[in-house]
């Protein structure tokens, strides 16, 4: 009885969830003429145009490589400073730690909008504008602090112990940290990547400020099908599609550590 | 644990910290800046002091967009934190059931701003969209390019339909948390379904509550690509919100200094509210380690 | 408070259970006096959780029956067998008082107000903790926290059983003591039928009117402390219970002597005629004493555990334990050891056999 009323709880929420990205998907398999054309729930004339048209032209497909790129140099980016720093917020005090986390954190809550222009301007003026790195950089304003916020409580849960044991042992801090301690938070590593991977993959404001052709990200390049021939829809609804699915395979990878990183993390 | 007192461990810090004054700091002095300033373009610039600030705290255009985002924030959050810990209570606890439900819940928060935007662009229009022909074919006046009403529900359903699973997947993880022995123990008192929420379900929650709190206040507070995509800030001002209205004004306008100006206010206002939660959450933190 | 009664109980966590070995609990029958302290005692694996679940109701067994009383509660959901139960880590409401967490069952139950007040002080004042009526449970330490759950489960008059589930793991070891007297204390003054599951011989042994010692989804041996120890009927009994555990050695059994493999032999003072299988003589270490006629051993070492020494030795080829008195002087170089008289058991395939009779085979 219990059980049941769930599931009907889930159902309807999960149709929530589905159908807009259901109607996107059936979009993008109907040609134009049917989209605005005929209403359908399904698409009378089947077409995979939409897809070839995105595949088989660099300006649009490079918009995916770029985006790739940019997020996979950021998630790096992040992970790599934030270890160090994480470890020294869970195992010493230090003057200033509290004020410092505060104010990284802090960044966290900067609006992209703020920092729009000025990032303009900085990445100008030293070269990186249009480049994969101004973007993954950028992107550290938010993921940097986000990643150091996640391992600080991943590590607060492996015990001091262990550090003590491994210098007693004759390891020095870099190989302890490698080959001890970074194995021990694997999981908590999986999940501020996944986080870093997320946040960087779904913003648009800053990476489309920072990029003009060479390091323009798809979802940027999606503003093309406004033409003077009219809204490509189908393309559109395809293009939209393909953003969806990279997300779609690394929640599919990681499905099994979200909810347990929450639950041995930040809880 | 009892921390070490060790100042070298500024040396861990080190890089995250270049790394972040580089993204920070550089831009944010150049904001300060231009809100001081004053300029005629071709980079000269002229002290304005707080003429800036003077002017953008009487601005009723501020105002406004001020008052609209703090509804808009509210009215979100009145939805999705019940909503989310609602569904969290009946998602399935274990299997591949609870594996697949997982993954489609995380779906909406692994999609681009913008194409969440194009999404609900598409289908709540009248014409192509299933959510604006199913409307009106039952009689329903509903166009959200025109009417303001129309042009906030469907932001805020998008907004619902986006974030609500994060509020649902931070609770699960809390009640993921919560050990079998204290279902048994609250079935044997005979307690009700209520009273298990009440004393065991919420408690636990408590904590992973504030967080998902937190993280949709500031978010929903910075909010700017997905209404954009959808309404562009219209009809008229409708859903013109505190980002879309500071993008219009140094972008659009490029009043730089209002802008700046603004932006300082604005980021303000986040950190102040942000502060009073991370002091909320680390006095939890303290009270239960003391124990 | 009622009988509790087992019958044909068995459980399998497999849905279609082919052999022995897919049960997690045997088929089992077991009668369990009303008001009686039992102790669960086995090490993990052995399915005394099971069991315990299966009470509680949190499992249904794949079959037989379990009765409260004359009722049968097969069926029954937990909130209707009206137990209480202690679990391993303690389970309290965080967020209430401690006077609310012991009114709690009460209030559910819709009882009158005033008399859950007279009942909340009662039991407040049985488990000692009066003082801290008004404190959030939140902040209290393990033991306190376990009191009140055991307080919760006493504050119901009319409560069929109350079951423990290894409550003292995580209780500091001197207050583990304290605990463990008061509940004793408890069941004596109030005589709840009560059932505690633990793999700590000490608290079974202490605790229980009866020990029921379980081996691999079986219960080996119900019985006193003391049964348990003078005559256990199973080789896992005799390992588990005592420190150190009972000796065991292969012997031929002929009638009312035991043919060690090294030639000795054995005197069992009663006569066995022949017993099959793979047959043992069982001699506890507290009743093997040195003498200067008997059976030569090779001593090990000796051990000095306090109270007593354990002579580490080694008899016909196998390890074999003696308990020394302390004041007893140490063995000489060629130590001999006798039996006690009518202390031998003789096993057969792990389980106790009973003697033909008593007289002497001619």
């Amino acid at each position: 009885m219990k059980s049941r009323s769930s599931a009907i709880v889930m159902v309807l929420y999960l149709l929530f969830l589905m159908i807009p990205i259901y109607w996107l998907v059936n979009m993008s398999l109907k040609t134009n003429a049917e989209i605005t054309g005929t209403f359908s729930l399904f698409p009378n004339n089947l077409t995979f145009r939409n897809y070839q048209v995105i595949l088989t032209d660099p300006s649009w497909y490079m918009g995916y490589v770029n985006s790739i790129i940019y997020v996979v140099m950021n998630t790096v980016i992040s992970i790599t400073v934030a270890l160090p720093a994480a470890y020294a917020f869970s195992r010493y005090s230090f003057i200033g730690d509290k004020h410092l986390f505060f104010w990284l954190l802090s960044n966290r809550m900067a609006p992209p909008a703020v920092f729009a222009l000025p990032f303009f301007q900085l990445y100008s003026s030293i070269g990186l504008f249009d480049t994969h790195i101004a973007v993954a950089l950028a992107h550290c304003l938010f993921n940097v602090p986000l990643a150091v916020w996640i391992l600080e409580g991943f590590m607060r849960g492996v015990p001091k112990e262990i550090d003590e044991t491994a210098y007693i042992d004759g390891y020095s801090f870099p190989r302890f940290f490698v080959k001890i301690f970074m194995p021990l938070i694997a999981s908590g590593i999986g999940v501020a990547a996944f986080f870093c991977f997320m946040f960087s993959w779904v913003e648009l404001l800053l990476s489309r400020t920072l990029t003009s052709v060479n390091a323009k990200p798809i979802a940027a390049t999606m503003t093309r099908t406004v033409s003077a021939s009219g809204m490509d829809w189908g393309v559109l609804a395809a293009a939209g599609v393909l953003t969806i699915l990279p997300g779609a395979l690394v929640i599919w990878f990681v499905r099994n550590y979200i909810a347990k990183g929450f639950a041995l993390g930040r809880v | 644990m009892q921390k070490i007192q060790n100042n070298r461990a500024w040396f861990l810090v080190l890089p995250v910290l270049v790394l972040v004054a580089f993204s920070a700091v550089i831009p944010l002095m150049t904001v300060v800046n231009y809100a001081f300033n004053d300029t005629f373009g071709n980079n000269e610039f002229f002290w304005a002091g707080l003429e800036w600030f003077d002017e953008m705290i009487h601005s009723d255009r501020l105002h406004a967009a001020l008052g609209r985002q703090a509804l808009f924030s509210a009215i979100i959050l009145a939805i999705e934190v019940p909503l989310g810990i609602f569904v969290a209570l009946n998602m399935p606890k274990k299997g591949f059931w609870s594996s697949l439900v997982l993954v489609l819940m995380a779906l909406p928060l692994l999609i681009p701003f913008n194409v969440v935007g194009t999404i609900w662009q598409i289908f709540g229009r009248v014409d192509i969209g299933l959510l604006g022909h199913t409307l009106e074919a039952i009689g329903l006046d509903y166009n959200y390019v025109n009417d303001p009403i129309d042009a906030w529900a469907t932001v805020i359903v998008m907004d619902v339909w986006h974030w609500t699973s994060l509020v649902a997947l931070l609770c699960y993880a809390g009640l993921q948390s919560i050990p079998q022995a204290y279902y048994q123990a609250a079935k044997i008192d005979q307690a009700s379904r209520w009273a298990v929420f009440r004393y065991i379900e919420l408690p636990k929650m408590k904590g992973v509550l504030l967080i998902a709190v937190l993280l949709r206040f500031m978010d929903s507070f910075m909010i700017y690509t997905e209404p954009f995509v959808v309404t562009g800030g219209g009809p008229g001002n409708a859903t013109t919100f505190l980002s879309i209205d500071l993008v219009k004004m140094a972008v659009g306008q490029f009043d730089l200094g209002p802008a700046a100006a603004f932006s300082l206010m604005y980021f303000l206002v986040i950190m102040l509210v942000s502060w009073v939660f991370y002091t909320v959450m680390s006095n939890m933190d303290k009270a239960e380690a003391g124990q | 408070m009622a009988r509790i009664t087992l019958e044909n109980l068995a459980h399998s966590y497999s849905a279609h259970p082919k052999s022995d070995a897919d049960y997690a609990l045997k088929e089992m029958t077991h009668v369990w006096q009303d008001g009686g302290a039992y102790a669960l005692l086995g090490s993990s694996g052995c399915g005394k959780t099971t069991l315990l679940n299966i009470i509680s109701g949190l499992l249904r067994p794949s079959q037989g029956r379990i009765l409260f009383g004359d009722h049968d509660v097969t069926d029954a959901p937990t909130t209707e067998r009206n137990i209480a139960q202690v679990f391993q880590f303690p389970v309290v409401y965080d967020t209430m008082t401690v006077r609310e967490n012991l009114a709690f069952p009460l209030r559910n139950r819709g009882m009158d107000a005033a008399y859950i007040a007279s009942r909340v002080d009662q039991i407040a004042r049985m488990i000692g903790m009066e003082a801290m009526l008004s404190r959030k449970a939140q902040g209290l330490t393990a033991d306190a926290k376990q009191k009140i759950s055991l307080g919760r489960g006493m504050v119901r008059e009319d409560v069929n059983a109350i079951l423990f589930d290894e409550p003292l793991t995580v209780i500091d070891p001197h207050m583990k003591w304290e605990l463990r007297t008061q509940l004793k204390q408890l069941h004596r003054q109030f005589g709840h039928t009560m059932i505690y599951v633990t793999h700590d011989q000490t608290e079974a042994l202490t605790f229980a009117d009866k020990v029921v010692v379980m081996y691999d989804g079986r219960v080996v041996q119900m019985g006193t402390p003391e049964e348990l120890f003078e005559t256990p009927a199973h080789t896992f009994v005799g390992y588990f219970i005592g420190s150190p555990g009972m000796n065991f050695i292969d012997a031929k059994i002929e009638g009312s002597r035991a043919l060690l493999p090294g030639g000795e032999v054995v005197d069992l003072g009663a006569n066995y005629g022949t017993v099959a299988g793979k047959t043992r003589i069982g001699i506890r270490p507290e009743h093997a004493v040195l003498s200067d006629h008997g059976l030569p051993v090779r001593v090990r070492r000796v051990e000095d555990v306090g109270r007593h020494r354990i002579l580490r030795a080694e008899l016909s080829g196998a390890g074999f334990n003696i308990v020394l008195p302390e004041d007893a002087p140490p063995p000489g170089p060629a130590p001999r050891v006798s039996f006690l008289p009518g202390k031998v058991g003789v096993y057969a395939d792990d389980w106790r056999v009973a003697p033909q009779s008593l007289e002497r085979a001619a």
